[in-house]
């Protein structure tokens, strides 16, 4: 379906960047403005109809290159130096042509798609809309084209899932729909920026399976961008490894996880790897939750059926599944943050309190929480030491001297040096935040601590390293820890025991190794079977082989 | 149409006749408190004990309040406002064209500042912190803060006396042209929108630019729109609920905070009716203009409410 007036240059490339410099200014807290080096000398080539992956962490630049390619500089980039040579010109020297190309030559597939649409304008208005704009066809001509991309991207009800609001689609479905959208008007190149990050491990796999297929058939050329190099090695032919907004690494995808030449895109390909000895249940758990029956909106949505699961002292038990399926309201009902309806919750022999109000300072303590997001968990006010200092206060009712020299040695703990008592959470990277709230959390010396998603927002290594961290603190504290998770890659790296929910039900648990072993529920094997491997072809494979649709599809 | 939709409808209307109750309670107890008595005023200084005692018999003033509260009530909820103090007429009426003076002011003025002060909003937002906007916000926020006063006897000087366009008085009576009509009012609708045109320009600019920072914006922008379609097609219809309330808000400004601009050019509407019976003690006058400014305004914000619920697509295509 690709264009056929032959607009691609004489060197058959049709895209073309080189030596490109983005640059940006920054306003640091309390400093002057600085200008910072985006990405710098980044050269890359691509054929028609060929795909390149663009891998790296976050700021290493791959969403500024990408989007290079449509000549937009993202929150006030700017480009201040090379070339992009999109079908043979230079569109860099041409600003007011950029217009003309975006939505047109060369399309966008955002990373969440439920915020790239508009709320307030139907599907079908949105998805048609570049190609009525640029004049590719007539409205009527878009429609059915679009109408032929939904069949094609295997969407329900092909003609007329146009009708709806964004919000009356799930996230899966509006990812497919804005590869759509993106195909809509036949455009030469599309930049995919992390479009299936935000899915569901069982979900992303049909959206990749989609993306693949309408790149095969349409014969459109991509750029496509993730930090997850076994997805990006089922869709591209050649990859670029970014760091620090430079090229690390630059090949076929074969050689790329085959034989990587750089230590970095080594460490990338072999970035799961924790060795991680099970342990023996203890006979008297530490906590233990018995047929706990939670719901929202006074009992009219269940979102908790008959849950019963016990943590050992010192022991992990991971709780996996997608969203949706119960695993945080799970860390809630324990928390005492929502009352369960039926069963019961108790701590080291005792029953806890239902209501978090009804809960005693010591109940408190005992149980603690890191979250997803650490931005979000921290007061953006409050330095590193207030932060980790207030539970020492709050519980242990320490001050002065004594506090600072346990904030210090928790700082050790987290492997941060002093130098970062008097920072502001802004001033961290994403893995160092997290690492706060551990040691905000370990300061309250509890016995168990929920981690709910933890390691999600983070880049592979960094990642690594938290749970790493985590595991080490494990074995010097002795505490336990409830790891909410959808990722079975964690999983595999942290748990002793492993807890399977799915629509509010556990539906698989027992000891890691047990849960790991075939034969598998159908669930469990559509989990287990949907967590991408660093292996090209995986993708055919592991689609074929499935027993179960995935619950967001 | 779902049925949340009607349900939140039906409570916001239902909250809104409750909240004119309210008002009704507390305009009654506002004007039982303010000195002075009504007999006494109607007669004047030289009447006799008797005469007074007869009178207030027979205005009912020696029920207890909440009796007189809900014989005032029900002549309120059958359409009957009393009859006025000073001069025996019946309110319903005299109120009646008064009001009806207001609105077309109202209205008019609404016509000009509404689309003046969105418009203005948008190109303010498409030439944000350039020179356009700056000049948008300056001249906009001059008018505000001068007081209408101030910018009524402006306009009376410049153009009334010294250019001679337009009367400086705006006395409209029945059986005006509808051209004349709108030559009396030029000068206080004028005053009007320049007095409501920077609190509704402002907002929008606001609410646009908040909207702005969406991913969807981003998203019409990759797809080669132009800054003024983005900014008209993809955030002001995001942007409308924040935009309906101040809009509302002025709207009810314009029907009842009038009483300064209709004194200055002596116009014939209910904030000169007010005014002259506040002067004259006439209370039942006041507590009838009390509760039609309160419902004015009441009714204005439910329509925001409602407004700012059908602008929003989750609500009227529920999953």
């Amino acid at each position: 379906m690709a264009r056929t007036e032959g607009k691609t240059s004489k060197t058959g490339k049709l895209l073309e960047i080189h030596n490109l410099r983005i640059e940006a200014t920054v306003y640091p807290p309390g400093g002057d403005p600085e200008n910072v080096v985006i990405v710098d000398d980044v050269s890359l080539t691509l054929e028609p109809g060929k795909v390149l992956g663009l891998i790296g962490e976050s700021g290493a630049g791959k969403s500024t290159v990408g989007l290079s390619s449509m000549g937009y500089g993202r929150g006030g980039v700017r480009i201040t130096g090379g070339k992009v040579i999109l079908n043979g010109r230079d569109i860099l020297k041409d600003r007011p042509g950029l217009r003309k190309l975006r939505g047109n030559e060369v399309c966008y597939v955002a990373q969440s798609a439920a915020a790239a649409f508009n709320p307030a304008h139907r599907l079908m208005r949105q998805v048609v809309e570049a190609s009525v704009k640029h004049g590719v066809c007539s409205r009527a001509e878009a429609e059915r084209r679009a109408v032929a991309l939904f069949r094609e991207l295997s969407l329900p009800d092909p003609e007329h899932i146009g009708e709806r609001f964004p919000h009356q689609v799930s996230g899966g479905q509006l990812q497919r729909v804005m590869t759509a959208m993106a195909l809509c008007s036949q455009p030469d190149l599309i930049v995919f920026d992390e479009p299936t990050t935000a899915l569901d491990v069982t979900t992303q796999i049909d959206v990749l399976a989609a993306i693949k297929k309408a790149i095969r058939d349409t014969g459109v050329a991509a750029l496509y961008i993730t930090h997850d190099l076994a997805v990006v090695a089922q869709v591209s032919d050649d990859i670029m490894v970014l760091r620090h907004g430079k090229k690390v690494e630059y090949g076929a995808t074969q050689q790329i996880i085959g034989e990587p030449k750089e230590e970095y895109t080594r460490a990338l390909v072999s970035v799961h790897h924790i060795a991680h000895e099970e342990k023996k249940p203890a006979p008297q758990p530490l906590l233990l939750v018995k047929n706990v029956t939670a719901s929202y909106g006074g009992g009219t949505v269940k979102v908790l059926k008959n849950v019963s699961v016990d943590i050992n002292a010192g022991q992990t038990l991971a709780v996996v599944g997608e969203s949706g399926s119960g695993k945080s309201t799970l860390a809630r009902a324990i928390t005492g943050l929502l009352p369960p309806s039926e069963g019961s919750i108790s701590f080291e022999g005792r029953t806890l309190p239902p209501r978090l109000a009804g809960r005693s300072k010591e109940d408190l303590r005992q149980l603690q929480m890191i979250y997803q997001m650490a931005d979000v968990a921290m007061n953006p006010r409050q330095t590193v030491g207030t932060i980790i200092g207030r539970p020492l206060q709050f519980y242990f009712g320490m001050r002065g001297r004594e506090r600072k020299e346990r904030v210090l040695e928790l700082l050790d703990k987290i492997e941060m040096g002093k130098g970062f008592l008097d920072r502001y959470p802004a001033e961290l990277s994403g893995g160092q935040k997290q690492r706060v709230c551990i040691a905000r959390s370990l300061a309250a010396k509890p016995k168990l601590i929920i981690c709910d998603e933890v390691t999600s927002a983070l880049d592979p290594l960094v990642a690594n390293g938290i749970l790493k961290l985590l595991l080490e603190l494990q074995k010097e504290e002795n505490v336990a820890y409830l790891f909410i998770t959808h990722d079975l890659a964690t999983v595999k790296s942290i748990a002793d025991s492993i807890a399977v929910m799915y629509r509010g039900e556990v539906v698989r648990y027992g000891p890691k190794s047990e849960v790991l072993k075939p034969p598998f529920d159908a669930y469990t094997d559509l989990l287990l079977s949907s967590v991408p491997q660093m292996q090209v072809g995986w993708l055919e494979k592991a689609i074929s082989g499935r027993r179960m649709e995935a619950a967001g599809n | 149409m779902g049925s949340p939709v009607l349900k939140l409808v039906a409570q916001r209307v239902a909250l809104g006749v409750l909240l004119l109750f309210a008002v009704s309670v507390l305009i009654f107890a506002g004007t039982q408190i303010l000195p002075g008595d009504v007999a006494q005023s109607i007669l004047g200084q030289a009447a006799t004990p008797q005469a007074l005692a007869n009178l207030r018999a027979q205005l009912g003033l020696n029920d207890p309040a909440y009796v007189r509260y809900f014989r005032w009530l029900a002549g309120l909820l059958h359409g009957d406002l009393g009859h006025a103090l000073s001069n025996g007429q019946d309110i319903a009426t005299s109120v009646g064209d008064r009001l009806k003076n207001t609105l077309f002011l109202a209205f008019w003025a609404a016509i000009v500042a509404v689309p003046l002060a969105i418009t203005l909003g948008l190109i303010a937002v498409r030439h944000k912190d350039g020179f356009i906007d700056k000049l948008i916000s300056a001249t906009t926020l001059a008018t505000i803060s001068l007081p209408e006063f101030f910018i009524g006897y402006v306009l009376i000087y410049y153009v009334a006396v010294y250019l001679q366009w337009f009367p400086s008085v705006s006395t409209v009576y029945d059986g005006m042209s509808f051209a004349d009509r709108m030559r009396a009012i030029a000068l206080p609708a004028t005053t009007l929108t320049l007095v409501v045109l920077a609190h509704m320009m402002r907002m929008t600019r606001a609410a646009i630019l908040n909207v702005m920072q969406s991913a969807y914006i981003e998203t019409a922008e990759l797809k080669g729109l132009s800054p003024f379609e983005i900014i008209r097609r993809h955030a002001f219809p995001n942007a409308i609920a924040p935009i309906v309330n101040v809009v509302m808000l002025n709207l009810a400004y314009l029907v009842v905070g009038v009483v300064v601009v209709e004194v200055i050019f002596v116009y014939p509407g209910m904030g000169q009716y007010l005014v002259d019976h506040v002067a004259k003690r006439d209370i039942p006058v006041v507590q009838a203009c009390g509760i039609i400014f309160a419902a004015v305004y009441i009714c204005l914000n439910i329509i925001a409410d409602i407004a700012s619920i059908l602008s929003n697509p989750r609500l009227r295509h529920p999953k």
